[in-house]
């Protein structure tokens, strides 16, 4: 029953959420801690912290670790599929069955009208990105990166694999400065509370 | 070996992608598009305009679709397990050095430090679809098209998949 319980609360987050893994957080929130009651919201939180910790998609990580935690290995399994593969299916479908269609003129129309649809959900997430990223730069470093990657992307065609990766082994071996005495301070406050 | 170049392909992108499904959005078409020519670029804006049109997680649903178009089921499966597993794996078994380190400035830097770039490839992305657009249909349907969507998806709050619908039956009947 604990397995049927898992398909159920990820298959229902999954279909019932769109815009992407992170904007259906909330509703795995919901199953997960309001409707199933498997773990305090703390637990979920940290998680979900940890989870954002780590490259790729927060939605698979989130189900496939609940899954682990409530229903062992095929737990996380049943999770995974139930987040992911009904909707992998219709895609299928839905794409395959368009590409069938070659050169008859009104399909070719909506190929075509489907495009500046796609450059909106582009430029909308492009500046969803932005704003994010301004979390954790100032403004003018956030501009510096922008300048300098567009530079080495768009005119040096460096591979972005490269770029990341430089910009992580950056993040790891910068030392650590001023702010992090700050940082250091207010979490031993905070223990101490 | 397709198999092997696929699994290898979505694994890196998605080590890269901080930031969730979306992030990897770009570092997969350049991949997927520019570096193996495995879909034009056609193919990819249908594959991303289906993607938002359908519920849940966008990464998983590229990965599912482009795998199975390359190397048909197990294609799929290929690429889906390469999307989530490596990620999943390594927070099951880290999870307790994670939890350790999750005030670490270092660990906070690697999201913040990898997010601008991310936007200069959503950026080149967007621009690239406009201009496609433009050469396609011509300045005016993709002004009309991207105005409307804006103002039916930002501003109204309507569905994707509405949107998405809208757009195509405009184009069967317009273009």
């Amino acid at each position: 029953m604990k397995q049927l319980e898992i398909f159920i609360a990820f298959f229902r987050s999954s279909i019932l959420g769109y815009g992407g893994g992170p904007s259906t957080i909330p509703l795995v929130y919901k199953e997960v801690v309001d409707t199933y009651k498997w773990m305090k919201d703390e637990e979920f939180s940290e998680i979900l912290a940890i989870g954002n910790m780590l490259p790729g998609p927060i939605n698979t990580k989130l189900a496939g670790y609940i899954g682990y935690r409530i229903g062992g290995i095929i737990g996380m399994l049943n999770a995974i599929i139930a987040t992911t593969l009904p909707t992998i299916l219709l895609m299928i479908i839905l794409l395959t069955s368009l590409s069938s269609f070659k050169d008859i003129k009104w399909v070719n129309g909506m190929k075509e009208s489907i495009v500046p649809v796609v450059g909106v959900m582009l430029g909308v997430l492009t500046w969803q990105f932005y704003q994010s990223s301004k979390k954790g730069l100032k403004t003018p470093t956030i501009l510096i990166h922008l300048v300098v990657g567009l530079f080495l992307i768009q005119f040096l065609h460096l591979h972005p694999a490269i770029i990341i990766g430089g910009l992580l082994i950056f993040a790891i071996f910068q030392p650590v400065k001023a702010t992090s005495s700050n940082d250091h301070k207010t979490r031993k406050g905070s223990t101490n509370e | 070996m397709i198999y092997w170049k696929l699994f290898l392909s979505f694994l890196i992108t998605n080590l890269l992608g901080y930031g969730g499904g979306p992030a990897t959005i770009p570092l997969i078409q350049n991949d997927v598009v520019t570096q193996n020519h495995w879909l034009t670029q056609q193919e990819f804006h249908e594959a991303f305009a289906m993607g938002n049109a359908l519920p849940g997680p966008i990464a998983t649903k590229m990965a599912g679709y482009i795998g199975y178009k390359i190397g048909g089921i197990f294609g799929s499966f290929i690429a889906v397990f390469a999307t989530v597993i490596p990620s999943l794996l390594l927070m099951i078994l880290l999870i307790g050095l994670l939890y350790k380190n999750r005030d670490s400035i270092r660990v906070k830097r690697m999201t913040a430090y990898v997010k601008p770039t991310i936007v200069v490839l959503l950026g080149l992305l967007t621009f690239q679809s406009f201009s496609d657009s433009f050469h396609d249909i011509g300045a005016f349907q993709v002004i009309f098209i991207a105005v409307c969507t804006f103002f039916l998806m930002e501003k109204c709050k309507i569905h994707p998949a509405f949107v998405v619908l809208g757009a195509l039956i405009y184009g069967a009947i317009n273009l």
